[in-house]
């Protein structure tokens, strides 16, 4: 008797094998390492994100004032560190520059960073972001060893520095032409805030909803005493 | 069916796990009930408005929008003023007794910040059309100029107060507002308040 | 205080009798609730059909409180999902049950149709309730892939592109068919208007009609158990089946675990693990529609992939649609197909065992292999897994003719 339950060792197998399956996936991006409920870095991240992404990428389903409140930042903070490109504080957050305008000179709009954490991982970004060389051949003056043939110029070149592809083809890498204002070390660090920033606004109730989690997890383990309790006791009946 | 059970153990069990089901029901009712509120984005679309009064001539009325409500802005003269004292008699509420339908600072005869500027709400009290504006006085028919509802025939003051006898229940509601620079309006903030 | 009482229940009496002229109300609830007894054996493969109750009650609500934000519009639909997940208060949490719930229903769904197959609760006399429930499920599956198009994201139209584009396969009036589920000659806003209107008023009325029709059914002749066994054989001198206990408060009591235990962890997905490492919700699917440029992996969600994985194994158009196609209605036919004489599987031979559990790994393997890209290796294996899945069914009546049956007890164990 009972005896499928021989199916279980079977189907655990099968999923075990398709779980290594999925490990071996992947591509080899740089692990951002950045953690959506420290609240320093996001605030630093912030800041990067208005003087450094927010010229011509906009955010529009991130209003300021959910930022400020989130990232504990008074109103005049907020007003004088992060609202260059909005009156109101409900406002969402837009680019400087108008999308058309910017189609025009990058061959495309640069896309709208709300959700680009959710869509992309923050390792994808972060190692975007670090991946920049110099390739005299594109009309920005850079390529990217993520994404090849990117419109994107380097933003961040002044604080990291140039860098050009070393190595024949198969075993490139980049390395450090001309350092910039930044050390490596200090450069990781910006970009982490910055990238952890972009998670948060992909999902702002991130942190609320794992909190809430919690309460509703333990009400419905006292719940589920009881009614075990209950069940037991009817079920006296039963011989 | 054993006759041991033992009912009062029962019983306790059933009560108290009909309750925790209950709050936990309550409990996830809350969310799907807030959701029905002004969102985010309704409550960016209702933020304050800002009302330049310096091209308003005495005697002339502005309509605008605040959170997708009329709202009209009224500059009184003196004699319109004059004439919210004769017509008392007539009115409901003349003292503007209900403060829910008015700011404290608008609870006075002229129900307003500043005498000279009405502002009020352009939704009848009664069943929320807008009254129209026709400020002159018409002897023959007992008029003292005011706003008149055309659905349903009721009948306000040059204050917003409404007359006896017509279906509406009370005064025109005054929105928040206050004077934010000279001659400039802010309706949706209280006066005082920021 | 006890005279008031007294009053008290003699007024409710009054009113129930009132309403009893007029409705079956007593009656109903003694038939369907009180005295609707089912076998004392139940045991965790029995909790899956109220799992299916629940999560449909929970999609319901949710439904219609995301309907209530929601825009069915090539330019608004994307931009009204997030304004639900951010403006909305609560809506993040409104939004996370639905989509979680499309899993979690399909989850249950399948368990609870392996339920019935391991104890032969499609055998006579309930042919008529797997039907119902076969055309449940695939009533399910239009509801889901409808719903899955609305949020407009890359992979909701390149998914709705590729399966909507199977019934191209079928000869003369292929395109024509396709042209007509799409009412445009691509995807477009039009498309996601009319899955709109499927999603929240044609299907669901579908679905919940049929439900109501499979409870029914299903009261008429009586739940299975475990043992495959006939409780109203032996009845005590109150016509109550000795092995039988009644719905409420047995069941119910015994359910109500099952349910919490259920939401606990429901709720660990859709507070912790909402995208449920992209399975739930994919990854790209956070990005806008755009019919310019196909994401680099495409696949369907999750609960579709076994049958997705079939098509790909053949190297043809239509064939591959119409394996898919067999795939899905096959099981249909379970109770004409197994001529065994025991229903559940404690009393059957070794050879219905191992074809049931090569059915079930095939099944999930399938379902692996439909995530995976369709190269190499992995195309021989999704044939070899759907040789199986196909000759589970297939070989069906031979297999359990010979297989041996042990003998069934005449009352549970």
């Amino acid at each position: 008797m009972n005896s499928y339950k021989t199916i279980f060792p079977l189907v655990m197998i099968v999923i075990l094998f398709t779980t290594n399956i999925f490990a071996a996936t992947g591509k080899s991006l740089q692990n951002a390492n950045n953690d959506p409920q420290d609240i320093k870095s996001l605030q630093s991240g912030a800041r990067n994100f208005m003087n450094y992404c927010s010229g011509c990428h906009s955010a529009e389903y991130v209003r300021y004032n959910v930022i400020a409140s989130d990232l504990d930042l008074s109103d005049a903070q907020l007003q004088e560190n992060l609202m260059f490109n909005a009156q109101q504080p409900f406002e969402t957050i837009n680019a400087s520059m108008p999308s058309m305008d910017a189609a025009g000179w990058f061959g495309q709009a640069p896309p709208d960073l709300s959700l680009m954490a959710r869509a992309k991982s923050t390792d994808y970004i972060y190692s975007f972001l670090k991946s920049f060389y110099i390739d005299q051949s594109s009309p920005t003056g850079v390529d990217n060893l993520i994404l090849a043939g990117t419109s994107m110029p380097n933003v961040l070149w002044e604080l990291q520095g140039h860098q050009v592809m070393i190595g024949e083809q198969g075993s490139e890498h980049l390395e450090l032409s001309n350092p910039g204002k930044m050390s490596e070390e200090e450069f990781d660090i910006f970009l982490r805030d910055t990238v952890n920033f972009l998670e948060y606004i992909s999902e702002p109730i991130r942190n609320a909803r794992r909190a809430l989690g919690i309460k509703v997890l333990m009400f419905l383990a006292f719940f589920l005493i009881l009614a075990y309790l209950l069940k037991k006791e009817i079920w006296k009946d039963v011989n | 069916m054993t006759e041991k059970v033992d009912q009062s153990k029962r019983h306790f069990l059933t009560i108290a796990t009909a309750v925790t089901g209950g709050v936990g029901i309550a409990f996830a009712a809350v969310p799907f009930l807030s959701s029905l509120k002004p969102s985010a984005r309704a409550r960016a679309l209702g933020a304050p408005v800002e009302v330049p009064l310096a091209s308003l001539e005495p005697g002339e009325m502005i309509r605008v929008v605040w959170r997708g409500r009329l709202v009209y802005v009224l500059r009184r003269t003196e004699e319109m003023l004059g004439r919210l004292v004769g017509v008392t008699e007539y009115l409901r509420d003349p003292n503007s007794s209900n403060v829910e339908l008015q700011p404290s600072y608008a609870t006075n005869e002229h129900r307003s910040l500043n005498p000279e500027y009405l502002v009020v709400e352009g939704s009848c009290t009664h069943l929320g059309c807008a009254p129209l504006p026709q400020f002159e006085v018409t002897p023959s028919s007992d008029w003292f100029g005011g706003f008149f509802c055309p659905c349903h025939g009721s009948k306000f003051d040059l204050s917003g107060r409404v007359y006896k006898g017509v279906p509406a229940p009370t005064n025109l509601r005054v929105p928040p507002y206050t004077f934010s620079q000279t001659n400039v309006i802010t309706i949706g903030i209280d006066s005082g308040s920021a | 205080m006890a005279n008031n009482e007294k009053k008290q229940s003699e007024n409710s009496n009054k009113l129930l009798n009132w309403i009893d002229e007029r409705f079956p109300y007593t009656e109903t609830m003694r038939y369907h609730i009180t005295e609707y007894y089912a076998s004392k054996n139940f045991n965790f493969w029995y909790v899956f059909g109220v799992l299916a109750m629940v999560i449909l009650v929970i999609q319901l609500f949710t439904g219609i409180f995301l309907t209530m934000n929601y825009k069915p519009s090539a330019t608004d639909a994307f931009s009204s999902v997030e304004y639900i997940m951010r403006d909305v208060e609560w809506g993040w949490l409104i939004r996370y049950m639905h989509s979680t719930g499309a899993s979690f229903f399909f989850i249950v769904v399948y368990l609870h149709m392996f339920r019935a197959m391991l104890y032969g609760s499609y055998k006579k006399p309930r042919e008529l309730i797997w039907i119902i429930g076969m055309l449940i499920f695939i009533v399910l599956m239009a509801e889901a892939f409808a719903g899955y198009l609305l949020p407009w994201g890359q992979m909701s139209y390149w998914g709705a592109q590729v399966i909507i584009s199977i019934f191209g396969a079928i000869p003369f009036i292929g395109e024509a068919l396709v042209e007509i589920i799409r009412g445009d000659y691509s995807i477009s806003d039009i498309t996601l208007n009319r899955f709109f209107a499927l999603h929240v008023i044609a299907l669901p009325l579908a679905l919940v009609a049929l439900i109501f029709v499979h409870i029914v059914a299903l009261h008429e002749v009586g739940s299975n158990n475990p043992d495959g066994i006939d409780i109203k054989k032996y009845k005590n001198e109150e016509g109550i089946p000795i092995d039988g206990v009644a719905f409420h408060p047995y069941h119910t009591s015994k359910d109500l675990v099952a349910i919490i235990i259920f939401l606990m962890i429901f709720s660990m997905v859709v507070f912790f693990a909402p995208e449920m490492g992209g399975y739930f919700l994919e990854y790209s699917n956070f990005e806008k529609a755009n019919p310019m440029a196909t994401p680099e992996h495409i696949v369907p969600v999750w609960y579709f992939t076994p049958f997705y994985a079939l098509l790909r194994a053949v190297p043809d158009k239509l064939g591959g649609a119409i394996l898919m196609g067999l795939a899905v209605i096959l099981p249909l036919f379970l109770p004409w197909l197994d001529r065994a004489k025991v229903k559940s599987i404690r009393y059957r031979g070794w050879i219905y065992k191992t074809a049931l559990s090569l059915f079930a790994i095939s099944f999930i393997a399938l379902g692996v292999l439909g995530v995976l890209p369709a190269e190499g290796v992995y195309i021989l294996l999704a044939r070899i897994f759907g040789i199986l899945y196909f000759g589970f069914f297939i070989l069906m009546p031979y297999y359990t003719k010979i297989d041996k049956t042990k003998p069934v007890p005449d009352r549970v164990t």
